[in-house]
């Protein structure tokens, strides 16, 4: 499907916005905006929400062959699945320019950067390792979808247990969950990426750009970068060209956007094994009773409850008529301030 | 027939209730009901609607655009073939505007339209099959409020029933806003609004309101609309 095109007047009245260091939501131009960070039932799972922006990353693991290269290494795959659904643009099954530089982009934040111990998951050397594979599924693009997946991604790596496993002679033993616990994965550093947006050839910049930020910008780079002030990555795009002091404040606004939100990334995994020790309700379903997942918040619309077609079973329907009756959620709050 | 106006209904349920052919009574349906063999089936879930004589609809939470004849709609220009113009409204296919349905505009006179403008316009022609067809004139050759708009302002998307709130010559927001602040706002059915206003902070303030409108009733739009007067003026209304 056609994306839709940008009008000139939204284009013009964007840039005037960023020139006067001014944002339609009402953000400053170093803000993010509000992250939550949610994790799934199974070990693993992690759903992102920045802003409207939703990303979804599942770990999962198998035993197979390690590389030819490297037999003392297991391996990590990252696949990023970007689906109509995200935006009607996306087309499934085939690879968009920019699905290939999100991919490869996501490949240098968590391969390259060493930021797991891949030796680790060697089992028998040359003949058994396991197999990592992290799925990021994009569900709603609004905007820095590469900021929320390196989020989704890494925190999903974070939360994920594989199988313990014991080596005896020739016998391997892969231990069921029940069994013995799972062993975490070993996870050296957490490596985020933070994209900047420029402007007016570069003369203004912006972090965490809108999906309309996007489609005005001149050009964007992005830093990969974990909380020791270790740069993982550096990438830029688009047709401009950049002074050496506005790299190094990129740089330096890249460590406290890392540090605020590996803080957050540990609370969200702090909070979610308290809960699973406790034996409390944990996953999407409970986040959703809770209204912390739900961005579709509405207030109490009045609505008669279904009418009866078929008028026979009628004690089946009138279940079902007292759970549409509570249709309503929460009011939305909103923030006057944020207008302006 | 009457209990089942205004209830929540769903893809597939049948009213048996309206019949196609009622005696020397015309039955329409509107979006959402669709007639199959003897039965009227639902094909999106909403909320039953009626008005008399005879029009039945599905009022429901869209975002897509589904071009209907006699539509006013903001389009945005993609391309200039020959001498007509490829509007963007939100449909399936890109609709058509002949640069001689400008008012004034000639064969030698052709307007200044360039591609990312946006326009106000109706749909001429909007059949299932057909490319839908533009005019930014009435039947008496005037422009009647429609045309190219380039006037600055802003434009943002919204949902199909926030659009149709918008236009409704009863809408709280609008009212409540429209006492407080000077704006020129276009809204288009298509879900796409204009706005603008004496600056570029209140024209965003005005877009993030009638948004943010969408979910809220009308004590709380006031409530809103009160509190946006008196960050963006200074002045307390009570």
């Amino acid at each position: 499907m056609r994306e839709t095109p940008l009008s000139n007047c939204e284009k013009e009245f964007i840039l005037k916005n960023i020139s006067e260091q001014r944002r339609l939501d009402g953000r400053n131009s170093y803000d993010y905006r509000d992250l939550r960070i949610a994790f799934g039932v199974s070990l693993g799972c992690c759903h992102v929400e920045l802003g409207k922006t939703r990303v979804l990353a599942q770990v999962s693991c198998e035993v197979g062959q390690p590389k030819q290269t490297r037999p003392h290494d297991g391996v990590l795959y990252v696949n990023v699945e970007l689906s109509p659904m995200a935006c009607p643009s996306f087309e499934a099954g085939r690879q968009t320019e920019e699905g290939v530089e999100l991919s490869r982009l996501m490949e240098r934040c968590l391969k390259e950067s060493r930021c797991m111990d891949l030796e680790s998951l060697c089992i028998v050397a040359g003949e058994k390792a396991w197999h990592i594979r992290i799925d990021i599924h994009v569900l709603n693009h609004e905007g820095n979808i590469l900021d929320c997946s390196s989020i989704a991604a890494i925190a999903a790596l974070a939360h994920f247990r594989r199988p313990d496993v014991t080596v005896q002679g020739q016998e391997i033993t892969i231990h069921s969950m029940e069994d013995r616990n799972p062993v975490p994965l070993s996870i050296h550093h957490i490596p985020l990426l933070v994209s900047f947006a420029f402007f007016i050839q570069g003369k203004y910049m912006i972090v965490d750009p809108s999906e309309k930020e996007e489609k005005v910008m001149e050009g964007k780079m992005v830093i990969g970068m974990n909380k020791h002030r270790e740069i993982c990555t550096l990438q830029v795009t688009g047709e401009m060209l950049l002074l050496k002091e506005q790299v190094l404040r990129c740089s330096n606004i890249a460590v406290m956007k890392v540090t605020k939100i590996t803080e957050l990334i540990h609370t969200a995994l702090a909070n979610d094994k308290q809960a699973r020790l406790r034996g409390e309700k944990h996953g999407f379903a409970e986040l959703i009773s809770g209204e912390k997942l739900s961005s579709n918040q509405q207030p109490p619309i009045e609505v008669k409850p279904a009418f009866n077609i078929y008028e026979e079973d009628d004690d089946s329907m009138s279940s079902m008529e007292s759970d549409e009756s509570s249709l309503g959620h929460k009011v939305q709050e909103v923030d006057i301030k944020r207008y302006l | 027939m009457e209990k089942h106006i205004g209830c929540l209904v769903m893809p597939g349920d049948v009213l048996d209730c309206i019949k196609p052919v009622e005696e020397n009574k015309k039955v329409i349906l509107g979006p959402g009901l669709i007639e199959d063999g003897n039965f009227i089936k639902i094909s999106k879930p909403g909320i039953l609607k009626f008005r008399q004589p005879g029009v039945y609809w599905i009022d429901c939470h869209q975002k897509r655009y589904v071009p209907a004849k006699n539509d006013s709609v903001i389009g945005i220009i993609t391309q200039k073939p020959g001498d007509i113009f490829r509007v963007d409204i939100g449909g399936s296919e890109l609709a058509s505007l002949s640069y001689l349905s400008f008012e004034g505009a000639t064969k030698r006179n052709r307007p200044d339209v360039k591609i990312g403008d946006i326009v106000y316009a109706k749909l001429l022609v909007a059949n299932k099959d057909m490319e839908p067809e533009l005019v930014c004139i009435d039947s008496h050759g005037r422009s009647s409020g429609m045309g190219v708009i380039r006037k600055g302002g802003f434009l943002f998307h919204c949902h199909i029933n926030l659009a149709r709130k918008l236009l409704n010559p009863e809408c709280v927001v609008l009212k409540q806003l429209g006492r407080r602040f000077k704006f020129e706002i276009a809204v288009g059915i298509n879900g796409r609004v204009w706005v603008k206003a004496n600056n570029e902070i209140q024209t965003i303030a005005m877009a993030n309101a009638v948004m943010a409108s969408e979910l809220m009733n009308n004590v709380q739009i006031e409530t809103m609309c009160k509190k946006l007067s008196k960050v963006s003026s200074g002045i307390d209304e009570d």
